[in-house]
């Protein structure tokens, strides 16, 4: 007699609301449980570095505001990211057009292009903003236009993107734009940095110290311009269907060149938007280490979100716990190998959506037993 | 000052990083999967070549555990993406960071310290040949001439053999492919895991050949994004990949080299003297790894050649469909 055999059989009926976000809060779990195998068999103690993450995220004001600080940039990337997956365009390159919108962003005081003494702070925010999408912009239109022009693959020029960036930002960083000889700039004028609740602390006295400013706001902001592009406008349904079915979506009339174009660059600017909110609400200057990997965290907070712009703010504020806490926890990696492990854990339970798993006795058994 | 058979040898050296890792990839997307990971894996081969050879003082057992780490994480892509049928680019990714953050993670404490490396080699005879001989066959590592046997034993398994024919049927009409008896899931697990063997191998030429030590993530430097280009660029083609990758490590020295010299061509160097400069130098690389990919994309279209048919298809046996 042989063993009944598991075998996978594709769903015909719609799997019910709540089974998508229970698969993937049961990944996540399990990758804490995996890493920390992973981190014991090296020596570590799991319970502790968890424990710690915990505490290290959300066991103060202060310490969730820092959590914050770190998932305004990661939002922004995350519904940029969001965008372009529902069209299947790979945008790898959040981190450089994150970077790119930080240089933008920091002409403004840098150069200056307007008197900084005498510009209201207004003024000078909206413009630093505005500077800072349009060079996540114009560097997301290099791969958006190189794939609808040419069908060159955008994982790879995203990437390298990425790595031009840097030096393009260094070339500024070491030389013109030097603080006296070390590798940042100057402090940008007062009137270049984001509010933050510590100014309030004057009347306030429990907000002293804390560093959470309003590039928050431009998360949220964001979420809902993202939520109302894909669910409520003729552009949001145009990016579904190329995504779901270009050959559908070219018979209804869809010039997919150009909105391959304008995605990756509404994709970009958002994360150009996160640059300028890092350089003019947390660091106040350009300097080369501004980002903690935001642009690639960004692509695995966009999956876990299943791109769903509410969720990205949720799954943001989670992986900026897993940042804040990883600062002081060594080795340095773990955060990264967390990541890897939920990612990978959460694609795999896809396939509870998809499939079902039957136990099937060979045909040789069921004879038998019939007869 | 510059050299050219010194740009040439380095070009060799540097480019078996790159040579190893896109014939690995080729192999696997010849059977249609697509494994992004390769910089991850190259980071964790890297690390566990180090790691080993710091521990056990045998570089020769470093090797081995690299090509096995490589393999070993290649193959939680191959289960994802064959068994789960998971998207292969997201899976790609989620393995660069888990490739990143394991090599981190195991690898702390690595960075500074010293190991045994592979061995340089000459030729005898080969290496008498004038200038060819100066060239390809004097004290070059061990690996860049394993580089060499590569190339044409991956072009003879490929389109000379039958598992290589088994493996191209697989990628191009996996439904076929079953038909004709070949098993389209054990094939496509084997290749990938071959390609991530590579991957590995690729990562130890970096840190106990090439440029010895561990340097964290620095240490492949985006040199795997580099290796899935030229896949591209190369038309899946090993030979092609090789040159590519050998072009690609002779452009690095040459950024560096141009550096070196006060006068360049009876002109000031601006290199020289402005310093900062180099960073336009540094991108280079990359910017050509986009005109490369421009460059091979009209190739492609004129001679219609593309990627494998099913390449990151998966293939669901009894289903109807592609």
């Amino acid at each position: 007699m042989s063993l009944p055999k598991i075998s996978l059989v594709r769903r015909t009926e719609d799997v019910p609301k709540w089974m998508p976000l229970v698969t993937t809060l049961g990944a996540v779990l399990l990758a804490f449980v995996i890493g920390g195998i992973i981190l014991k068999s090296i020596g570590a103690n799991p319970f502790y570095i968890y424990g710690y993450f915990f505490k290290g995220a959300f066991g103060s004001l202060g310490s969730f505001s820092d959590v914050m600080v770190k998932a305004s940039p990661l939002i922004l990337i995350g519904l940029g990211c969001s965008l372009a997956f529902r069209m299947r365009l790979w945008n790898i390159g959040a981190e450089g057009q994150f970077f790119m919108g930080a240089f933008f962003a920091s002409l403004v005081p840098l150069v200056p292009l307007v008197p900084m003494e005498t510009t209201p702070k207004i003024v000078v925010l909206t413009l630093m903003g505005f500077l800072g999408m349009i060079g996540g912009a114009l560097y997301g239109f290099i791969p958006g236009y190189l794939k609808a022009k040419f069908n060159i693959n955008e994982i790879i020029v995203t990437l390298m993107l990425n790595y031009i960036v840097v030096f393009w930002n260094n070339y500024w960083i070491f030389g013109k734009w030097s603080d006296s000889g070390f590798q940042m700039t100057k402090t940008f004028p007062k009137a270049a940095w984001l509010p933050r609740l510590a100014d309030l602390a004057g009347q306030y006295k429990v907000f002293s110290g804390i560093t959470l400013h309003a590039g928050v706001l431009f998360g949220l902001l964001a979420a809902l311009i993202v939520h109302i592009i894909l669910n409520n406008s003729n552009w949001g349904y145009m990016i579904n269907l190329i995504g779901d079915n270009p050959r559908a979506a070219r018979y209804a009339g869809a010039d997919i060149a150009k909105n391959t174009i304008l995605v990756f660059m509404l994709s970009g600017a958002l994360a150009g938007l996160a640059g300028m909110v890092e350089v003019s609400g947390v660091v106040h200057r350009l300097q080369e280490r501004i980002s903690t990997s935001y642009g690639f965290s960004g692509v695995i907070v966009a999956w876990l979100a299943k791109l769903n712009p509410w969720a990205v703010i949720v799954v943001s504020i989670l992986f900026g716990a897993l940042i804040v806490a990883s600062r002081e926890i060594q080795p340095s990696g773990i955060s990264f190998l967390l990541q890897g492990i939920i990612l990978f854990l959460v694609i795999s339970s896809d396939v509870l959506l998809k499939y079902k798993f039957q136990l099937t006795r060979s045909a040789k058994v069921k004879d038998e037993v019939a007869a | 000052m510059m050299n050219f058979a010194e740009i040439l040898r380095s070009g060799l050296s540097t480019g078996t990083i790159l040579l190893f890792a896109a014939i690995g990839e080729i192999i696997t997307e010849r059977s249609g999967i697509q494994n992004l990971g390769v910089e991850g894996m190259m980071l964790f081969g890297a690390m566990a070549a180090f790691k080993a050879s710091y521990m056990t003082g045998n570089v020769w057992i470093g090797l081995l555990v690299a090509i096995i780490a490589g393999g070993i994480l290649s193959l939680a892509h191959a289960l994802v993406t064959i068994h789960f049928q998971a998207d292969q680019t997201v899976s790609g990714l989620s393995l660069t960071f888990l490739g990143t953050g394991l090599a981190l993670v195991i690898g702390e404490g690595l960075t500074g310290m010293t190991t045994a490396t592979v061995p340089n080699l000459t030729i005898p005879l080969l290496s008498k040949i004038p200038f060819i001989g100066q060239v390809f066959f004097s004290n070059l590592n061990l690996l860049v001439y394993i580089g060499y046997l590569t190339i044409p034993i991956a072009w003879y398994f490929i389109n000379k053999t039958k598992p290589g024919l088994d493996m191209r049927a697989v990628g191009e009409n996996p439904a076929a492919a079953d038909t004709l008896g070949v098993n389209v899931y054990a094939t496509r697990y084997l290749y990938t895991f071959v390609g991530g063997c590579m991957a590995g191998l690729a990562g130890a030429t970096i840190s106990v050949a090439v440029s010895p030590g561990w340097y964290s993530h620095l240490t492949t430097s985006g040199q795997g994004w580099i290796a899935v280009a030229l896949v591209i660029f190369s038309h899946w083609n090993p030979t092609r990949a090789a040159l590519g990758g050998y072009l690609f490590g002779m452009l690095r020295r040459f950024t560096l080299d141009l550096q070196g010299p006060a006068m360049l061509l009876g002109m000031r160097n601006p290199f020289f003297y402005n310093h900062n400069l180099v960073f336009f130098l540094q991108m280079v690389p990359y910017a050509l790894t986009i005109v490369a990919l421009l460059w091979g994309s009209s190739a492609a279209r004129r001679k219609r050649i593309g990627a494998p048919a099913s390449l990151g298809i998966p293939y669901s046996r009894g289903e109807r469909g592609v």
